[in-house]
């Protein structure tokens, strides 16, 4: 049984890795840098039928690796801030009344479908953005080359930031707990106050917990597809800083929603491989994770807690 | 800055202490540094913001699906129209939800009880149980995109056929409900696999060997003693797996095919549908959405509010097996992702 576990993860990376090896093939590693025009080269792989030319294989898929970067880490140093704040709300400072009610609330927000996430976000945020938070001379600074209609990086982050809170939230409550009471009372005791107590040696003690949540929570930002799709405005479209604060409205695709968006492409060759080695490029990235975290954390293990 | 500048601090304050706090009161906020009331305040806020937004998305999908799910929607089949009021209802995608959760939990079932029981209980070569335990730990970590691909790669190879409905110049789609569903048992695995084997690994030492002291021997122990007293990890574990399934969206959009309707493939009555193709709620909303490609946005709310009753059910579950079990205070949502 074990064994079938480990055979359909080696199958994965060996099938995924086969698939996706002409883009490889022909493109060297070069197709990660930007360059060239994502949309028409799709194009160019759409329509190159059943035995397509070297050439068509061109790539320059910057645009996705740039979004996909951008959504991850935004949403991830929020989530961050916000999920080691309200672990220390929900374990150390809010009445019981409250815990109780926070708690599965919390995780019931970890177990929404990502999906019913999307729909909000398409059905009420974006509207919301598009008609009030954009202005028409914002609109109109870029007209030139992109639409703004409210779907973009801002929506993007701010619901994949929600989506991933909980799951880094139940890591770092879980080790909160398994901090014996008696190292915060010696700090308090030392004249620090409760607070302060809790940053400096309860947060510290749960290192490693922190660490694991990180990579946990980037691996999901990374592979989120549907929502994603759904809200980023779907263009292959690079935001670019330099628009100020239009950049925040700007649309964009990661390489998750890229595959979700041209699905009906597969059976392309061209294209099919491309799809292929956007999956190679997640699941390298996802392993390098936990290879990441695993190195981060052994350093850490003498302080560890174990509850 | 120099020495001599400084302005003199009296000898029995150490400098940085709060200057009012007499001996043995407690502190109170109102007497911290800014900085600190500050990180107070904002870990208050972060805490009552997330709950304000959860029940933000609980209330707004009950209204919107109290206003729009009436009861024809749940019975009536989805169905080609121009106007909303012909295209039908949801039962097919609901009937696809039930059967891909059935397939996904009766393959991961063996599967994750069988891995967690070998990893806790024999676990020899050490080597061996560590690359099981990493590699359940890469398929907890794989997006879930990229396990619809794998999915289609496999089921496209000429040894599936049988399994998936074929073109009519015989080309292999290696879409079906057992593709789909299979790959769903990918997904529910971990949650599995992780509950049962902290399960097994807190039976205290004693049980065991009170069974070995009886004469029973290791299968009978594991059978008799052991799977019975991790019975509620089982049952968390698979109520988790069961919610990961039904809210996964892209292995269906992906590996079942796009069709509204459940399209049963082939004249045999059970296997044709599953090898046939369908959709679940999820794609379903999907479709649905302006995302989509039907966009009928009452019909995605109605979709959506079935699929949120569908999760609070399974978190209550959840709730009652760790209440049985006498763990409520401590939180343990992990199990639910790691």
């Amino acid at each position: 049984m074990s064994l079938l576990v480990t055979a359909a993860v080696v199958a994965m990376v060996v099938f995924v890795g086969i698939h996706a090896w002409p883009t490889f093939e022909h493109n060297g590693l070069r197709w990660l840098g930007p360059g060239g025009n994502l949309e028409t080269q799709i194009a160019n792989m759409q329509a190159a039928g059943p035995q397509p030319p070297a050439s068509a294989y061109h790539l320059d898929a910057w645009p996705l690796v740039y979004g996909t970067i951008l959504t991850t880490v935004f949403a991830v140093a929020f989530a961050l801030v916000i999920s080691i704040l309200s672990s220390i709300f929900i374990i150390e400072l809010a009445p019981a009344s409250l815990r109780r009610v926070a708690v599965p609330v919390i995780r019931l927000l970890a177990s929404v479908p990502s999906v019913v996430y999307g729909l909000i976000g398409i059905l009420v945020l974006v509207p919301f953005v598009g008609n009030h938070l954009i202005t028409s001379s914002e609109k109109a600074s870029v007209q030139n080359t992109v639409e703004l209609t409210g779907a973009g990086l801002l929506v993007t982050v701010v619901i994949l930031t929600v989506m991933i809170t909980p799951i880094m939230i139940a890591l770092i409550c879980e080790a909160l707990v398994a901090v014996p009471t008696s190292w915060r009372e010696g700090a308090i005791a030392l004249g620090l106050n409760p607070l302060r107590a809790v940053l400096a040696v309860t947060v510290k003690a749960i290192r490693p917990a922190i660490v694991a949540a990180l990579v946990l929570a980037t691996a999901r930002a990374l592979g989120e597809a549907i929502m994603i799709s759904m809200v980023s405005g779907s263009r292959s479209f690079a935001p670019r800083p330099s628009d100020g604060l239009v950049f925040l409205f700007e649309p964009l695709r990661t390489l998750a929603s890229a595959i979700v968006d041209y699905h009906e492409g597969l059976s392309a060759p061209a294209l099919g491989s491309t799809l292929y080695a956007w999956a190679f490029v997640l699941l390298f990235s996802a392993f390098m994770l936990s290879v990441a975290g695993y190195l981060i954390k052994l350093p850490l293990r003498r302080y560890q807690v174990r509850g | 800055m120099s020495v001599f500048t400084r302005q003199p601090t009296p000898a029995t304050l150490p400098p940085g202490a709060p200057k009012k706090s007499g001996r043995g009161r407690r502190s109170s906020p109102l007497t911290w540094r800014w900085g600190d009331r500050l990180a107070l305040a904002a870990a208050w806020i972060a805490g009552l913001g997330l709950c304000l937004i959860a029940a933000a998305i609980v209330l707004y999908m009950g209204y919107r699906g109290i206003q729009y799910l009436r009861p024809g929607l749940l019975f009536s089949r989805p169905a080609p129209g121009l106007s909303q009021n012909q295209t039908g209802g949801f039962l097919d995608p609901i009937l696809g939800t039930a059967l891909l959760t059935l397939i996904g939990i009766v393959l991961s079932v063996p599967l994750g009880i069988g891995a967690a029981l070998w990893i806790a209980e024999y676990g020899r070569p050490t080597w061996l149980a560590r690359i099981v335990e990493s590699s359940i730990e890469i398929v907890a970590g794989t997006p879930d995109i990229v396990i619809a691909l794998f999915g289609l790669a496999i089921f496209q190879l000429s040894l599936f056929a049988p399994f998936s409905f074929r073109a009519s110049g015989g080309g292999v789609f290696g879409r079906s409900y057992i593709a789909a569903g299979s790959m769903m048992s990918l997904i529910a695995l971990p949650p599995l696999f992780t509950a049962t084997r902290d399960g097994l690994l807190a039976v205290p030492a004693h049980m065991r060997e009170a069974s070995y002291a009886l004469g029973k021997t290791r299968i009978a122990t594991i059978r008799r003693v052991l799977l019975p007293s991790v019975r509620s990890n089982i049952a968390t574990g698979v109520t988790l797996g069961v919610s990961r399934i039904i809210g996964d969206t892209a292995i269906v959009v992906l590996l079942l095919g796009d069709t509204l309707r459940i399209e049963p493939q082939g004249s045999v009555a059970g296997i044709g549908v599953l090898r046939g193709t369908g959709s679940s709620l999820t794609s379903y909303v999907y479709d649905n959405s302006p995302a989509g490609e039907s966009a009928a946005p009452q019909k995605a709310y109605a979709a959506a509010f079935v699929l949120m009753v569908l999760v609070l059910v399974l978190n209550l579950i959840v709730e009652r097996i760790g209440r049985s079990r006498g763990d409520a205070e401590v939180p343990t949502v992990a199990g639910a992702i790691a």
